[in-house]
């Protein structure tokens, strides 16, 4: 199976965020490299979503949908730094 | 340019399929209306979302290849002949069918007109769709950023838009296409088929002290040696922005 990556994540993160999320900034817990959400790679279904840095490819997000809720692990992420409108 | 999406949390919406065109044998363009859509910038995409009889659901992305001054939605559908979605999309949903979809969603793969630099587009496939989007939405602004598209397609028969590519590089200036056949050339092309390579690129593309804004769609190996060639050329890989597709080229 071929990964995509953090861009096909916009949609799920949209019904969660009121910002788009894909174009925030993480920094891996792991390796500290730095870059969009769009760029980590992407591996899962619809139901459980891993993000991977694309450096060191420790996991920074899951993203895993229950019928009645959603998980969102970002303890990979030490933090995401996020534009606000107009920026 | 007020069309940013409204706030608030993202639904998935009823679509109407309008007009279709076919891009070549197995990609095919949709036309939808959905009703008061937001607008939407080049690059962004939609989530698709089937559901069987028995609730199974099957959800994917795809890029809008319209640009928003036209006012409408379209995307175009490369088949994927084992996929679950994709041939639902071009051989089976007739005019007047309704789907579900979200978006528009996604504010990185964009490209804005309040951008300075040049624009590299390099395209694998059908990862030229929201590449196209953004030739459109330029075109329609006539903006006069330069634009350079390379576009990798396996043979002349699978090059989607050949027509309106044509044309555009004729009638909207500064911008250059630059075909790149990977296994069958047109007659009579120069070269034998070959896949991008860093002459490709370093001939076509813009030079690193342009600092243009570089965008890569694809397939993930095309994508990764598009960027990888990108870097060792000299370009900046903050202003390198890749998305990559499932689907083969």
């Amino acid at each position: 199976m071929n990964p995509l990556d953090g861009n096909a994540m916009a949609g799920d993160l949209r019904e969660l965020f009121t910002v788009d999320v894909t174009a925030a900034r993480y920094t891996c817990a792991g390796c500290g490299h730095a870059d969009a959400v769009a760029t980590l790679i992407l591996w899962g279904q619809e139901m459980g979503q891993v993000g991977r840095c694309p450096h060191c490819t420790d996991v920074v997000v899951r993203v895993v949908q229950a019928p009645d809720r959603v998980f969102l692990d970002l303890r990979g992420s030490v933090r995401l730094e996020l534009p606000l409108a107009g920026s | 340019m007020a069309r940013a999406a409204l706030p608030g949390r993202l639904t998935w919406r009823a679509a109407t399929l309008t007009e279709e065109r076919w891009e070549s044998a197995t990609a095919r363009t949709l036309v939808l209306d959905v009703p008061d859509w937001p607008g939407h910038l080049p690059g962004q995409h939609i989530d698709v979302r089937l559901t069987a009889p028995d609730g199974y659901r099957a959800q994917r992305s795809y890029s809008i290849a319209s640009a928003w001054e036209s006012k409408t939605v379209e995307l175009t559908v490369q088949r994927v002949d084992d996929g679950e979605v994709s041939p639902y999309l071009t051989d089976t949903l007739q005019i007047g069918e309704q789907l579900e979809l979200r978006g528009p969603v996604g504010g990185w793969f964009v490209w804005r007109e309040t951008q300075q630099t040049p624009v590299l587009l390099v395209a694998g496939g059908s990862g030229v769709v929201p590449l196209m989007a953004m030739i459109r939405a330029r075109g329609a602004a006539k903006n006069k950023t330069p634009f350079r598209l390379i576009y990798s397609v396996r043979t002349p028969g699978d090059a989607c838009y050949a027509d309106e590519l044509a044309r555009r590089v004729r009638d909207d200036p500064g911008l250059d296409v630059k075909f790149v056949y990977t296994r069958k050339t047109p007659d009579g092309w120069p070269a034998p088929p070959k896949r991008i390579d860093v002459a490709t690129i370093n001939s076509y593309g813009w030079p690193a002290e342009f600092t243009p804004d570089c965008y890569v769609c694809g397939p993930t190996t095309f994508v990764e040696a598009a960027a990888d060639i990108l870097v060792a050329l000299g370009h900046d890989p903050k202003r390198i922005r890749t998305e990559r597709f499932g689907g083969t080229s």
